[in-house]
């Protein structure tokens, strides 16, 4: 170790200040820190500090997305031999997902640190670590098929215009991963929606149907799939959100480790489940009276509450503002399922709608807390008068 | 809601799904305070209950760094002789606020920084000090202007704080209510009890002289799960305070009682500074003697001394290597003084931990690293919450941009948005800083969000950057 340590002091040295390279400091920072935690002590301020910090952050994020990444993996291979009707095994399905999904993974990766790299050095500021969460959560939220070259634009999108135009890091509105959905669903839309798209190779072999639930219902359809199924996963869908049930280990994780905002997790389950509900008493279609709790297991209503809606930046602040801005997102993916038959899925618009209004809520929740502060000393100087 | 360690005990709450009431529950019924939101940080090398008498220092220091907006005004001249409790410097722009000598002897040095700044002003002691004598007073007889007057000129005025602002109290100003918080909650800070349990006397004195400087009421809060020593006293407001840090910190719990809205004035004495004061007044003289816990795992011994104010540390800890950071105070707001350097005007308590100058390998890692305390669960260590923890200065991490929202709230138990606080801070808009309670804040109050915040930013120095502000433009 100490051998490692030497080495990359040695090489750090023409990146210091001075030096030749000193505008790529960052860049080499960003691998130097990647390996060792600096030796940098307090200044100023309390002399001691907690052992946390945005990158520990960031990889408990990136922890909580792998069961539901590798369950993704093996449900695209899963749904092609099924629907081709080839034996396979567990790992035959996992390596035809994993063949698929780790390119995607590559490509957004290298595109989107790209583009962090640059502006770290341009800015002069130090690589920020969200990436490592937004880069892995873009793949896992298109559709398998999705050709490589969207990715990579869809991503430079994303980071480009949804965050580093708003100042980089900690400063943008909206998600940077559901802007890249967004993005490429509005741009490339064939390739985002329709019944052929879901399923690995759906629209090279014909025997292939790859309808979602929500697609099906929204076109007057039967749903064939029980209760399980859609709670593990085994359906078709974009490829991690399907299965509530390994979402809901990274959920855990989450919230055990409060990493993510329990009460945006809870409020948006409970704002989905009582408007469907309401739905379901209102019946007047298969959507509306598709029951309240099978709402909670299909579709991305899950992976967007547990891991997009509780982005930290783009999420409401404040405790109760949490509460409202989860309950809300709940209600709202619901709303835009059941109204909207052209594109059934309904919570990444919800997401990006409530996060444009996230500080508007903060804003009413501090307004309070200003108000009792006012009135305090309203009362006061009316008795001093 | 959300966590709270403390009381050795954790309890994760997801109850009340609803939460209007987010803020500390304050007993309608009696005067005593619940906090429930904060940290109780365990470290290792608690100050053991011996006292010890510290070896008369050759050399004491003023540090006017100490008394934040203080430009001092030289009264005495290098190589002069002066007694104890004798006028050596006075507040440029507050002439009667007057600072003394705490030993008799020569003054030997005024050591200056950049722009002349004065640093320290450094007393050579004689053995024995001889005292300015003010003679001894009948409290009890004294009106309110007397007894601001005898506190002024006998140096005792700097014992005396103002919120908002935490600057020393300005003299001319009529102050709503008079604050004492009898404990401290912080990691490693000397017992309150034990510094006053022989010095009751003094210390109610002191209490019935600075309860005379204000019209208003004084408030004396002290531990719950004390032993009953302060109970007994008469004449002021007392307070039970129970929670983590920062329970005892004086801006909670002036918050709690009595909150300060622009433009009042709220004065705050250190318990032991009552005592002191009580003290001039029983015997006339300037005796400013303190029991200080020598605490942290790389002091000599963790035990208390009594020392006098100014005290040189290397005759109190000998010689420590430079891997040693010396703090004087606690290890959320002390200062860090050299090895040779001197005890600051208000500490009780000096803590030495060593430096962290090192790299961790993968240290970032979450669940890696579990002996490093962490109020973060994405660390093991809140399953050990009875284990104390050695802790050193490494920072633990870069600073990054304010990312992770709602860690700030689970140490700010007052009815304020802490990061949203700092960021109009760091804006300078001061009338959003106002509308968010920047009155009600010092930076003391700060300090667990400077130890707890992922981004590493510097909450303290932020809050104190926006309060020199507000005096500029508010006053």
């Amino acid at each position: 170790m100490s051998f490692l340590r030497k080495k990359l002091d040695d090489l750090k040295r023409p990146f210091e200040k001075g030096q030749k390279w000193e505008k790529f400091a960052p860049a080499f920072s960003a691998f130097d820190t990647f390996l060792f935690v600096p030796d940098h002590t307090t200044k100023k301020g309390a002399h001691i500090r907690d052992a946390v910090d945005l990158k520990r952050t960031m990889m408990v994020v990136v922890l909580a997305l792998i069961p539901a990444l590798i369950y993704g993996m093996y449900n695209t291979g899963y749904q092609y031999f099924s629907q081709t009707g080839e034996a396979f095994t567990f790992f035959d399905a996992f390596l035809h997902g994993a063949w698929k999904i780790v390119p995607m993974i590559v490509v957004s990766y290298a595109v989107g640190l790209g583009i962090e790299f640059i502006f770290a050095i341009y800015r002069g500021h130090e690589v920020n670590e969200g990436y490592l969460v937004t880069g892995l959560l873009i793949p896992m939220i298109m559709p398998v098929d999705i050709p490589l070259w969207m990715v990579a634009v869809s991503v430079a999108f994303a980071v480009l215009i949804g965050k580093e135009a708003f100042g980089g890091t900690g400063m943008n509105i909206l998600n940077p991963a559901l802007m890249a959905r967004a993005f490429a669903f509005f741009a490339y839309p064939t390739y985002m929606s329709g019944n052929k798209v879901w399923v690995s190779e759906a629209s090279n072999v014909d025997g292939i149907s790859g309808e979602t639930i929500l697609g099906s219902l929204a076109a007057g359809k039967e749903v064939s799939y029980d209760m399980w199924s859609m709670f593990a996963g085994a359906i078709p869908g974009s490829i991690a959100e399907t299965s509530t049930l390994f979402i809901g280990l990274g959920a855990l994780l989450l919230i055990l480790t409060g990493i993510g905002s329990w009460r945006i997790i809870v409020g948006g389950f409970i704002g989905a489940a009582a408007m469907a509900f309401l739905f379901n008493l209102w019946g007047a279609n298969a959507l509306m009276s598709f029951p309240w709790y099978q709402h909670l297991i299909v579709g991305g209503l899950a992976f967007g509450i547990v891991f997009m809606a509780t982005d930290p930046v783009s999420a409401a602040q404040t405790y109760k503002g949490k509460w409202i801005y989860g309950i809300l997102v709940g209600v709202f993916s619901v709303m835009i399922r059941v109204f909207n038959p052209a594109y059934p899925e309904g919570v990444m618009l919800a997401i990006l709608l409530m996060n444009v209004f996230a500080p508007t809520i903060d804003h009413y929740v501090i307004e309070a807390s200003i108000k009792r502060r006012k009135k305090r000393l309203a009362t006061v100087t009316a008795k001093s008068a | 809601m959300g966590i709270y360690y403390g009381n050795n005990l954790i309890i994760i709450k997801f109850a009340g799904i609803f939460e209007l009431t987010n803020f500390i529950s304050i007993d309608s019924m009696s005067n005593d305070i619940k906090i429930r939101k904060g940290l109780d940080i365990k470290l290792q090398g608690v100050a053991e209950k011996t006292v010890s008498t510290a070896p008369r220092s050759k050399k004491f220091a003023i540090k006017p760094t100490d008394f934040h907006g203080v430009t001092p005004k030289m009264v005495v001249k290098e190589g002069a002789s002066v007694k104890a409790g004798e006028v050596i410097f006075f507040s440029k722009y507050s002439d009667s606020v007057k600072f003394v000598a705490p030993v008799s002897g020569t003054l030997t040095e005024i050591r200056r920084g950049a722009k002349r700044r004065i640093l320290e002003v450094i007393i050579e002691a004689d053995t024995e000090d001889t005292y300015v004598d003010h003679g001894s007073k009948d409290v009890s007889q004294m009106s309110g202007t007397e007894v601001k007057e005898h506190l002024l000129a006998g140096g005792c005025w700097p014992f005396i704080k103002q919120r908002p602002y935490d600057v020393i109290a300005n003299p001319e100003e009529a102050p709503k209510a008079i604050f004492v918080s009898a404990m401290s909650t912080a990691p490693l800070s000397a017992d309150v009890e034990f510094l006053l349990k022989d010095r009751m006397d003094d210390f109610k004195t002191g209490l019935e002289a600075i309860a005379k400087l204000t019209s208003g009421k004084t408030h004396v809060c002290y531990d719950a799960k004390g032993s009953g020593l302060f109970s007994g006293i008469n004449g002021v407001a007392l307070h039970k305070v129970s929670g983590p840090h920062p329970a005892g910190n004086v801006g909670v719990q002036i918050h709690h009682i009595d909150p300060i809205n622009a433009g009042e004035r709220v004065w705050v004495v250190g318990p032991e500074d009552v005592a002191i004061i009580g003290s001039f007044f029983r015997t006339g003289k300037f005796q400013a003697d303190r029991m200080v816990a020598l605490a942290g795992t790389e002091a000599p011994k963790n035990a208390y001394y009594t020392m006098r104010i100014g005290t040189n540390v290397h005759d109190v800890v000998g010689k420590i290597s430079s891997s040693v950071r010396i703090i004087s105070g606690n290890v959320l707001t002390g200062d860090h003084i050299a090895n040779d350097g001197y005890v600051g005007y208000y500490a009780n308590e000096i803590t030495m931990i060593p430096e962290g100058k090192e790299h961790r390998m993968f240290g970032w890692l979450p669940f890696k690293d579990n002996h490093i305390p962490s109020m973060s669960r994405s660390s093991l260590s809140w399953l050990f919450p009875n284990k104390r923890y050695k802790v050193n200065t490494n920072l633990n991490g870069e600073e990054r941009a304010l990312v992770v929202t709602g860690e700030m709230e689970q140490v700010m138990p007052m009815d304020i948005f802490p990061m949203q606080l700092l960021k109009e801070c760091m804006a300078a808009n001061i009338e959003k800083m106002e509308n968010l309670g920047i009155y009600e804040v010092a930076p003391e109050d700060f300090a667990l969000i400077d130890y707890t915040n992922t981004s590493k930013i510097e909450a303290q120095s932020i809050i104190r950057e926006a309060l020199d502000l507000m005096i500029q433009e508010v006053g």
